[in-house]
């Protein structure tokens, strides 16, 4: 089954982060991300930028409303997901786990998907 | 999870929310950055044993509220403090706490905390030392450093600014539409000048200081998340985003300044060149321009440009036209020039510029970009004075060294010609 891990964080802290640390943070999530290739069990992968960047759509009324920032105020926010295929949660959570030991701090939200669609985009 | 670092970057996150709630309610600078000290303290002892509070934010104005009564308190008789395990309902407290921060008003407290060190009384410099020091927390040998003075020095300078804020009549009032414009006006143009302070830099001041312009992108983010519909805030965000991202390009090996034509692009950060285009384009998407927006145009401009002769100078010409019109300058006008000469050849800039002489005749700019006009015209002579007297005006070695080198160029075509 595949599972979308969704990777929520204070945005303010990863801010905060140093070039150095961010350098560490993502050459480690790099070693599990290949573990993960080589098993053929990784799917796309993407981290988003500060929510400063987002815009949100309200389409529950006519004409859609457009607002400045996130959907949520949140004390953390969804800053990037994994897509991995697991066999079950167990194994889910041992990835997600993995992930948070190269990336510790925040919260992985483990999402079984209903659907994905091949990308047609070059990676 | 209790790795030094992760805490580190959490409780500098925290600090500028926290010292400026801390204010709030202690209405004095110093005991609200004391308490905020005090609460990391204790942080750095707890979180690692017993893990991270839910709301970190939110714990550490607790605790430093709490601490800082407690220690009040305590003047005179000595008496243990208790154990923060021992504080009854901090979970509770934390989340009512966390609750009430997200009301409106908070979003004024951090506004308020980074107003009070652009106070109108306090010269440049120490608006930027004392938002260094109380926002962003730096410690003061840190800023002595960047601004290459002693520690002593940089401590007395810190200590006068805040004598001067705390004399004045700190604004605690919620302020209404017309001076929150005037108070995020006065903001942003502050975070600008700490970025400045930090791009300005060359050579050795330039590796100390390379983190102010960090800072300031910092300051301009949490802003933009309390002001989220502030086009103007997207505008200084992406304004700065855009030029820290040439950084890695913009000095050579010996710290002489490499002009943007010459910069090696694939150093540039793609990152931050893709995070500044995405705010600019959403910040332009509202149609309500202002000079940050415009800049920040101007500056997207390069960066879209993946050689130097691709950049769309017309564009840029009537942009600088814009921002003159918007915050009419000598300055603006004379970047503007560069434009035109690019885009309608030397003369025309040449003739844009000769009204700026009485104005500008004591900038080294002006000089500069005179002498290469003059050059492109075939006035080796006229363009060889310019440059001297930008040298004589060069503030920087960077900047001596650059228009060394259009007079060595012009040394050598005149060997070459005899």
């Amino acid at each position: 089954m595949l599972y979308a891990i969704l990777c929520y964080h204070d945005e303010d802290t990863v801010c905060a982060w140093s070039q150095e640390h961010n350098d560490k943070v993502m050459a480690d999530l790099g070693a599990v991300e290949d573990k993960l290739a080589k098993a053929g069990r990784l799917g796309p992968v993407a981290r988003l930028m500060p929510t400063t960047a987002a815009t949100t759509l309200r389409k529950d009324r006519e004409p859609p409303l457009v607002l400045d920032g996130p959907f949520a105020e949140t004390k953390e926010q969804l800053l990037g997901f994994f897509v991995i295929e697991c066999v079950d949660l167990d194994q889910a959570i041992e990835t997600a786990k993995e992930l948070g030991v190269a990336n510790p701090g925040g919260s992985y939200e483990i999402r079984p998907m209903m659907l994905m669609r091949p990308s047609a985009l070059p990676a | 999870m209790t790795d030094p670092a992760w805490i580190d970057a959490t409780l500098a996150a925290a600090r500028p929310q926290a010292v400026a709630a801390l204010l709030r309610y202690f209405r004095d600078l110093d005991a609200a950055e004391e308490a905020f000290q005090d609460a990391c303290l204790r942080a750095l002892r707890n979180w690692p044993e017993k893990g991270p509070p839910r709301d970190p934010t939110a714990w550490l104005i607790l605790v430093g509220r709490n601490a800082a009564i407690d220690a009040s308190r305590r003047q005179g008789r000595y008496q243990a403090l208790p154990p923060e395990e021992l504080l009854s309902d901090l979970e509770d407290a934390e989340t009512d706490l966390a609750e009430r921060l997200d009301g409106s008003h908070y979003r004024d407290d951090v506004l308020r905390l980074l107003f009070i060190c652009c106070h109108p009384d306090l010269p440049a410099t120490q608006q930027i030392a004392l938002a260094l020091r109380v926002i962003s927390g730096l410690s003061v040998k840190q800023i002595a450093k960047a601004f290459l003075v002693s520690e002593a020095a940089m401590e007395q300078r810190i200590t006068r600014a805040k004598a001067r804020v705390a004399g004045g009549d700190a604004p605690f009032e919620t302020p209404g539409p017309v001076e929150r414009a005037e108070r995020l006006a006065a903001v942003a143009a502050m975070i600008y000048l700490v970025f400045n302070e930090g791009y300005s830099a060359s050579g050795a001041a330039a590796e100390a200081r390379g983190h102010l312009c960090d800072e300031a992108i910092r300051l301009a983010r949490l802003l933009l998340r309390l002001f989220s519909a502030e086009p103007e805030i997207m505008g200084l965000t992406a304004l700065m985003l855009l030029q820290h991202a040439r950084s890695p390009a913009r000095f050579d090996a010996d710290g002489a300044a490499i002009l943007l034509d010459d910069q090696d692009r694939s150093l540039w950060r793609k990152r931050m060149i893709d995070e500044g285009l995405a705010l600019i384009d959403k910040a332009m998407w509202r149609r309500r321009p202002g000079p940050y927006q415009v800049q920040a145009a101007i500056a997207a401009l390069h960066a879209r440009a993946a050689r130097p002769e691709d950049t769309d100078w017309a564009e840029i010409d009537q942009l600088y036209a814009t921002l003159e019109r918007m915050q009419p300058s000598p300055v603006v006008t004379l970047n503007r020039a560069v434009a035109v000469s690019k885009v309608h050849g030397p003369e025309a800039a040449l003739a844009m510029i000769e009204p700026l002489e009485p104005r500008l005749g004591g900038y080294f700019h002006f000089h500069g970009a005179r002498g290469a006009f003059l050059l492109g015209l075939g006035r080796p002579d006229e363009a060889r004075l310019a440059f001297d007297r930008a040298i004589a005006l060069a503030g920087t070695a960077a900047e001596a060294t650059h228009i060394r080198q259009h007079l060595d160029r012009l040394s050598r075509e005149n060997a070459a010609r005899v």
